[in-house]
Formats: structure tokens, sequence, C-alpha cells
């Protein structure tokens, strides 16, 4: 997988390579517009994140080029811009996602591999780790074949972990991905606690060969046993 | 008060005035004249009856004045000189006014045959009451008519002059600088209002600038702020992977982060602070208050759950605004998240909807929140730490964008009360 970073700010672009890289992505920047539209007509990609401000130009302008091409790569615009009008235009010049900065590592994780899976779906959109199976379409998970009752926020956070496997989950991350945006009460960690609890009971009773591990007291992590 | 009135107020005053001075100075100038004009005709009388005497002494014996307007008196012959004619105002009995009437008396001496005669002749007066009456009654006659003549010019005339300020001021006041609104023009010739016109139109102008330049300025505070932001909370993250960690370092790691995000939190907030207070969401629609509060109770139904917190949704009524849906959901998410996360472990929400209202109460562990600061920003009731203290402050933005009023009550629980307009 291939994934191009348009990204001005150097300290940000840097960051969003090395998680990437963690999830073994080949990851290619570019930190201006011509550096990007050069690069985005001469390779294939099969995801882009896109800033808006870029020096000498406008992200738009290069979603513009892009469809009026006939490319259709995935688009992700990381943007400092929070309003829905510029939301709606991105989305309308046929962006997948917007994602507004600062983000957690682990929601741009999510969206980058959302927007993959989209892609490259195949009748079923089915997740398989280990000896788990999560249907993503059905909103069911399997251990060994045998059904697993989980409620709706329970399955949303698995779900959010499991798009982040091996990755850090921060409690303010996976706050802000139960609750949305605009909430001033971040502190309200309690019920984060007793959903991973009941998960966690809810996977080792089922045998399942994952585990949800909490990491220095900030977040958790799931991993394959 | 309207112009028209008030200009009113400011001419009624002088010219009464005017017109009371003018009412004396008139009276005293006419009775001079009227005197003046009495005393000749009673010199040529007194010259007529002189003359006449002359020839027919039997004029000499009349004493009376009777059915004439003269007496004539012998008397001695006077010491001193003769005097000169004498005028003076005095009262007479009339018979047909059955009563003493004001009359002017001409006295004089002449001489006739070595003897001495004293002549009295008189003319009857105006009456000075009657006159003074007939004077107040005609001032005031012209005061009225004057101040009549004076309201309807006005009125016809201002409202002619000032038919191209009042459609300006209509204009104005229609005019909404984030709408884009087309500038106020004043049609008109009229020196003073097309400078008035000038004046706006620079004004408005001028806040435009301001306006749109503001408007970029949040749009750069954003991401000048934000990208920094994204670039420390990611890098911490990343950092916080790496297994090299000891505790005490990841533990101090852990604590700016979470620093990092309250004040992710604060800028978030304060952004759309200053988005809303600069009228920067516009997309007004009509929407369901009702769907909307089902939406939001149902997505916080497991934190709820968790708590153990009763819920009740009391509808009387379909309640629709107009406002922008972003902003609608804000507005009862924070309400209703307040509610939730602000209340005690089995505690109650109630929510009422009707009537143009929306009612938000319950329990909490907290006492009655301060009225006069709990809307002002960074206000925190409580001491939990990582409260922005700009979650009220939003509530209320968003209902002064709209007009809607908001109110608190305390009564063993919290009860906020928005009404739309």
């Amino acid at each position: 997988m291939k994934i191009l970073v348009i990204e001005d700010e150097q300290g940000l672009r840097d960051a969003i390579k090395d998680s990437l890289q963690k999830e073994a992505y080949l990851v290619e920047t570019a930190d201006d517009f011509n550096t990007a539209y050069e690069k985005l007509f001469i390779y294939e990609y099969d995801c882009i994140l896109l800033d808006i401000m870029l020096p000498n130009g406008s992200g738009l302008d290069i979603l513009k080029e892009l469809k009026k091409a006939n490319k259709t790569e995935n688009v992700i615009i990381i943007s400092a811009r929070d309003s829905l009008e510029d939301k709606l235009t991105g989305l309308a010049l046929g962006a997948d996602d917007y994602l507004t900065k600062p983000f957690h590592i682990a929601e741009l994780n999510a969206r980058v591999k959302a927007v993959l899976r989209r892609n490259k779906l195949e009748g079923k959109n089915i997740i398989e780790l280990g000896n788990i199976s999560f249907d993503l379409e059905e909103r069911l998970l399997l251990v060994e074949e045998q059904l697993v009752n989980l409620n709706r926020k329970e399955f949303d956070i698995l779900k959010y972990f499991l798009f982040n496997k091996n990755r850090l989950v921060t409690r303010t991350a996976l706050a802000e991905y139960v609750w949305g945006d605009h909430i001033d009460q971040a502190d309200n960690f309690d019920f984060i606690y007793s959903q991973i609890k009941n998960i966690r009971k809810k996977l080792a009773d089922s045998g399942a060969k994952i585990e949800i591990q909490a990491v220095y007291g900030v977040g958790y992590k799931m991993v394959e046993l | 008060m309207k112009l028209l009135n008030q200009s009113l107020v400011y001419i009624s005053i002088p010219i009464f005035l005017i017109i009371s001075l003018w009412a004396v100075v008139f009276y005293f100038s006419m009775l001079y004249e009227i005197h003046d004009s009495i005393d000749d005709g009673l010199d040529n009388y007194k010259l007529l009856i002189i003359q006449k005497s002359k020839r027919d002494a039997t004029l000499l014996s009349k004493t009376d004045f009777d059915e004439s307007n003269y007496a004539i008196r012998k008397i001695d012959p006077p010491t001193e000189p003769i005097s000169k004619d004498l005028y003076k105002d005095t009262l007479m009995y009339m018979l047909n006014e059955q009563e003493m009437e004001p009359v002017r008396l001409l006295t004089t001496t002449f001489q006739h045959n070595d003897q001495y005669y004293k002549l009295k002749v008189i003319s009857s007066m105006v009456e000075e009451d009657d006159q003074i009456r007939n004077l107040f009654w005609a001032s005031i006659c012209l005061y009225v008519l004057l101040l009549t003549s004076i309201v309807v010019i006005d009125k016809v005339v201002l409202q002619r002059l000032w038919k191209p300020f009042y459609s300006f001021l209509e204009q104005l006041k229609n005019f909404r600088i984030d709408q884009g609104s087309t500038i106020p023009k004043m049609q008109t010739k009229t020196q003073e209002f097309v400078e008035l016109g000038k004046a706006t139109n620079t004004l408005i102008n001028r806040s435009l600038g301001a306006y749109h330049h503001q408007k970029q300025f949040i749009g750069n505070a954003a991401h000048e702020l934000q990208t920094p932001l994204a670039i420390i909370t990611n890098k911490l993250e990343l950092l916080l992977e790496e297994n090299r960690l000891n505790d005490t370092d990841a533990e101090t790691i852990a604590q700016v982060m979470q620093t990092t995000t309250r004040l992710i939190q604060l800028n978030k907030s304060l952004l759309l602070l200053s988005k809303i207070e600069n009228k920067q969401f516009f997309d007004n629609q009509s929407l369901s208050l009702n769907q909307l509060l089902h939406q939001v109770v149902a997505e916080l139904a497991d934190f709820r759950q968790f708590k153990n917190i009763a819920l009740t949704i009391d509808e009387t009524e379909l309640v629709e605004v107009t406002m922008d849906p972003h902003l609608a959901y804000i507005l009862v998410a924070n309400l209703i998240k307040n509610a939730i996360f602000h209340n005690t472990e089995n505690g109650q929400v109630c929510l009422m909807i009707g009537g143009k209202t929306l009612i938000v109460k319950n329990t909490s562990s907290a006492g009655k929140l301060d009225e006069q600061k709990m809307f002002k920003r960074f206000y925190r009731a409580t001491s939990k730490k990582k409260s922005t203290g700009l979650g009220l402050p939003v509530i209320q933005a968003i209902c002064n964008l709209y007009h809607f009023s908001i109110s608190y009550s305390y009564t063993n629980e919290h009860s906020f009360k928005i009404t739309f307009t």
C-alpha cells in the first residue's frame, strides 16, 4: 500500500509518516503544491493525505485536478479548517474523508484503514484476527465461530481497536471517538474504563486470542496473543 | 418622539411668546390710534360748538349733556390765563347699556362777550374690556391656525423631504454584514442626507473590511494553533508507543498529553465561540427540536445507563426552530451532556419540550450555580480540573445569536429553560 502525505508542516508530516510506516505502508511525502502535483501525476497511490493550505496553492485545487484527470485515489483531507462549508466543499470535490487538525494518531489510522478497506471490498466487510472474526456490516463478533454479544458502544470501541492493532489508543482518543466533538467533559473516563472492562471480560470468556492491554495508564493497546 | 412632533414642540413655544408680545404691542398702539382719532374729533366738535354759540346764544345755557354730547357752564373769570384743552377718560351712565361706560371728555374754556364759559365735550369710546377680550380670542385663533398649518405643512414637507432618509434607514436595518447584503443607497439630492449616506457607507465598508479580516484571522488562528497542537499530540502519542520509556517518564508524558488535550479543547471551544459571535453559522433551516432531542438522548443512552440516570422526556407539543443544524445540535447536545455529566449516580434528568420552550432539569451534587457568573467564560462551578469552563458560554452565545432567552433556576435540581422565538 502506497500513501502520499501532502503536508507543509514538517513536524506533523514526520509524525504521520512514522505512524503510517508502523502499519507497514509505503509512505512518501510532499511539502508543497508543486511537489505534490508532480508526484501525483507520476506515481500511483492507494491513499492521499491532503492538507488544504499549502505553499504555492490550495489542496482543493489538487482535488480538482485529480477529478479532472479521472484519478480515483482515496483522499483524506487533513485541515485545520473546521467549518462545515470546507468539509462539504472537500467532499464534493471527491475527497473520501475529512479530518480536522489536531487529530489523534489512532483516529488517523482508523480513517486510513476504513478508506482503504472500502476500496478493496469484495462483497464482505470482515476483519479476521487470530481466532476472531469481526463483521463490520452485520456488527457481529464471532470467536471460534461462536457469537459474542456486544452492545453498540462496545462494538464501536472494539472496531476502533481492531483498526489500531498493536498501536496505542489513548483514552482521550477513545473518548472523542465515542462521544464525538464539542465535548467539554473529556475527563469522564469512568465509562470508558467500564466498557473496556466488559469487553476484556467478554473476550476472555469466549477464549478470544486477542487482548486489550493498558499502556502506561494513558491508554490501551490491542494485541494478538 | 418623532421629528415632526419634536419640531412642533420647539416651534409652538416661541410662536406663543411672539403672538402674546405682538398682541400687547398691537393693543396699545391701536388704543393710542383710537384716542388720537377721538381727540381730533372732539377738538373739531369743540370749535363747531364755540362758533355756533357765537351765533346762537341759547347754546350757552345748555348746562347738561342730556341728549347731546356737550355741556356749557358760565364760570367766573379765571385768575390764571385760560387753560389749554384738557382730555381725559371718564365714566358716564349710558342708557342703552344701562351701566357706566368709558367716555372721552374734553374740557376747555372760552370767552364770549366778556363772559367765560367752560365747555365739556364727550365722545363715547371703545370698551377696553371688550376690546381686550376680542383681541385675546383673535390671538388664540391666530395661534391655533398657525400651529395647525405648521403641522400640516410639516407633515407634507417633512414627509417628502425625509422620505429618502426613512428608506435609507429601512435598508440599514435590513443590512447584515455576514450575508453579503447590498450596501444601502441614499437616493436624494439633499446635501445632508447625501453626506449621511456617504459617511454610513464609509463606515459599512470599514466594518466589512474588519469583518473579513477577522474572519480570515479566525481561519488563520485555527490553522496556526491547530497544526502545532496536532504535532504535539501526535509526537507524544508516538513517543508513548515506544516501549523504551520507564514508568516515571511515561507518567510525565501522559500528564503533558492530558494538558495538551485541554489546550486543544480550549482552542476548539474558543474558535467555536468566536465563530458564533461573528455569526459565521448561517445555514438556517427549519428543524424539529423534538427529533433532535431524541437523537441526542439516544446517542448518550449508554453513558446514561452506566451512571444509572433516569431520563424522562415530557413532550407536550412539537417545536420547530429555524437555526443552523450544526449549532442546534451543539446547543441541545451540550445541555443534555451537561445534565448527564454533572449528575449524581442514580440521578435524574427531566426534559420538557413544548410551547416554544425547552426545559432541562437535572439532579446534581453541586448546589445552586452563581447566576451572575455561570455564563462567563472560564467560570467553573466545581473544581473539576478538566472542564474548559466554556460549555455554558457556548450555549449562551448560540442563544444570543438567535435571540432565544435562557434562564436558570434552582430548586433542589438545576433547571435550564430556553425560550425560542
